[in-house]
């Protein structure tokens, strides 16, 4: 499947000798542990990332407009003043760039394991889930430096999170640790559906509503009783008043729990059922 | 243990109402080069893939090694090695990354791994190309890039889908030099290819397969006397004198002469060994001359596939692809 060169004609001649030395020193280590074939993994991406920087523009660039778009739009109508709206809006537009941008896990996994190396991976005595587990792991880097840039806009902006540093910090633990469970819906997706766009398509008709009937943009009790049933069982309701609390100073240690386990249950389900299609794909 | 590496015996898979593989045995002997020759679509890599514990058998039983390829899936894999059709390297990491990525997935700590990726690297005569996108190779510096990542961890058992396919005359070789060398060291290379050719020179032992099933086992030698040792193809400058050409032929090389669609065109099999054919041929060539019919071209070559098929199914090998053209 030769497709591209730039190579000047090949002048290669195996030399027996040379070839014979590198397999005699081919000695087995130990197989490594879970952890370490999956930050092995981990690694793959960030050399990705080296190679192509620009696809680090999703985790930047959208959660600034994200930011930017809604304050400016909705602020004056809903809160008076954007400067008001802020405070309430920010803690939630964080939580949606960040749990919007976890479908591309579901992309970059559709992509990646139709290509030729996934068989290697899958032929090669590891822990199995190392390569997903890797892959997300490298998304949670991704997730933090969304967060970061948030924050960042945010701050410029008029944010004032009452809860200091300390609270910010543990909001964007919480919402981190939370992305990377719900990022498993996405491995699961990937690796069931047959096209990039069909994830992409499928990402959104979950996402949209998720995202939007939540607590993120406007307060429930203004909402339909139908609606706001949905919206006290969504998580991202949990999420996104977990998050607000901490970042307030009033955290809430229901929602903190609802969170943790919501993600939890993520994990079990969408873990175990994407693991059972990378087995037998 | 038996001094068998792979063994099969009715292995199945079915996609759909596909039986892509239908109840294939193989038993490949340890420390040779065993050859599965069949054309695009026989089951071959389906039948790899499930040695090599990608795919999960619909029916039968392969063990590596003693080690089954379900139950013991792990042990088999901790001693086999595979190199995919389509090359199993990352295009989007340079070829020095792709090997220390794949030796930290075999447990080689940080140094080690980087040591031994210079290593191969510079065996294979990829030193220079080390730092550049494995999307920029050509598909011969691929293949071998691919082979060495295989040969990372010195594997017992090297599986290879069709390892020169698309690849030029020359890229062919150094893949044919780098596995004899690999053989010589012990290791047992399990092979799926198009070319007769190539299973030729390579395997000891060679199947045949055709719809997911082995319709013809043995050495080289063996499959090549059912079929003929050689293939003479003849072209005319006259086709009015083809009869004649025939029947010149057919008394000469002792065999049956085949008229081709072509009207200047004819071709026949002839067997017994490869010198005595060569004579056979150099004698119905000057017979052909002494009977003042003027040749365009003369070939002796090994049989095609195509003909090998012809020979043991009496279809041709490249039917389903006549069918989608179709």
């Amino acid at each position: 499947m030769s497709t591209t060169t730039d190579t000047k004609p090949a002048s290669y001649t195996p030399v027996a000798e040379s070839l014979g030395a590198v397999l005699a020193a081919g000695e087995k280590p130990k197989r490594p542990s879970a952890l370490s074939a999956s930050i092995t993994f981990g690694w793959r991406a960030m050399l990705k990332i080296k190679h192509v920087p620009e696809q680090i523009f999703d985790v930047t660039a959208f959660p600034v407009m994200m930011t930017l778009m809604f304050t400016y739009l909705f602020g004056g109508a809903i809160a008076g003043s954007t400067t008001e709206y802020l405070q309430f809006l920010l803690p939630g537009i964080l939580v949606t760039s960040v749990v919007m941008i976890t479908m591309y896990t579901g992309l970059g996994v559709n992509t990646d394991i139709a290509k030729g190396v996934f068989d290697r991976f899958r032929s090669m005595p590891i822990w199995r889930p190392a390569a997903l587990v890797g892959m997300l792991l490298a998304d949670v880097l991704r997730y933090v430096l969304a967060s970061t840039t948030i924050m960042a806009v945010g701050l410029i902006m008029g944010f004032r999170p009452e809860g200091g540093v300390v609270g910010v910090l543990v909001a964007v633990g919480l919402l981190v640790v939370f992305s990377f469970a719900f990022s498993w819906i996405w491995t699961m997706f990937g690796l069931l559906l047959r096209s990039e766009k069909s994830v992409m398509g499928v990402s959104m008709m979950v996402l949209f509503p998720l995202t939007f009937l939540s607590n993120v943009y406007v307060d429930p009790s203004t909402m339909p009783g139908w609606l706001q049933a949905f919206v006290e069982v969504n998580p991202i309701t949990h999420l996104t008043s977990a998050v607000r609390g901490l970042m307030a100073g009033t955290p809430q240690a229901s929602e903190i729990i609802w969170t943790l386990v919501a993600a939890a249950v993520l994990v079990a389900v969408f873990g175990s059922i994407t693991m059972r299609r990378y087995n037998r794909h | 243990m038996s001094d068998l590496a792979i063994e099969a015996s009715g292995l199945v898979k079915v996609f759909g109402d596909n039986r892509a593989v239908d109840g294939i045995d193989l038993a490949v002997p340890t420390g040779t080069v065993y050859g599965v020759l069949g054309p695009n679509g026989a089951g071959k890599t389906t039948a790899v893939r499930m040695l090599a514990t990608l795919l999960r058998p619909d029916g039968g039983t392969a063990t590596v090694f003693g080690h089954d390829v379900v139950r013991e899936a792990d042990a088999v894999r901790s001693r086999v090695s595979l190199t995919g059709q389509f090359a199993s390297v990352d295009e989007e990491l340079t070829g020095q990354e792709n090997l220390v990525l794949l030796a930290r997935l075999l447990g080689h700590r940080k140094p080690a791994a980087r040591g031994r990726a210079a290593e191969l690297l510079d065996a294979f005569g990829l030193t220079d190309a080390g730092d550049r996108l494995v999307s920029k190779y050509s598909g011969g510096m691929r293949r071998r890039l691919d082979i060495a990542a295989s040969i990372l961890n010195t594997p017992d058992v090297l599986f290879l889908d069709e390892p020169t396919t698309g690849l030029d005359p020359r890229s062919r070789n150094q893949v044919w030099d780098i596995l004899r060398i690999i053989v010589a060291q012990g290791t047992t290379v399990l092979l799926t290819t198009q070319y007769l050719e190539e299973a030729d020179r390579l395997a000891s032992r060679i199947a045949v397969i055709d719809h997911g099933k082995v319709i013809a086992e043995g050495t080289p030698g063996e499959l090549k006397s059912s079929v003929g040792s050689g293939s003479v193809h003849v072209r005319l400058r006259d086709a009015a004198q083809r009869l004649d050409a025939q029947r010149i032929l057919a008394t000469a090389l002792n065999t049956e002469v085949a008229l081709e669609a072509d009207p200047v065109a004819l071709t026949a099999c002839i067997s017994g060994s490869d010198t005595d054919a060569a004579e056979r041929a150099a004698r119905a060539l000057a017979e052909l001359a002494g009977g003042g019919i003027a040749v365009d071209d003369f070939s002796l070559g090994q049989p095609s596939l195509d003909e090998v098929f012809m020979a043991l199914t009496d279809h041709p090998a490249t039917q389903s692809d006549e069918e989608v053209a179709a």
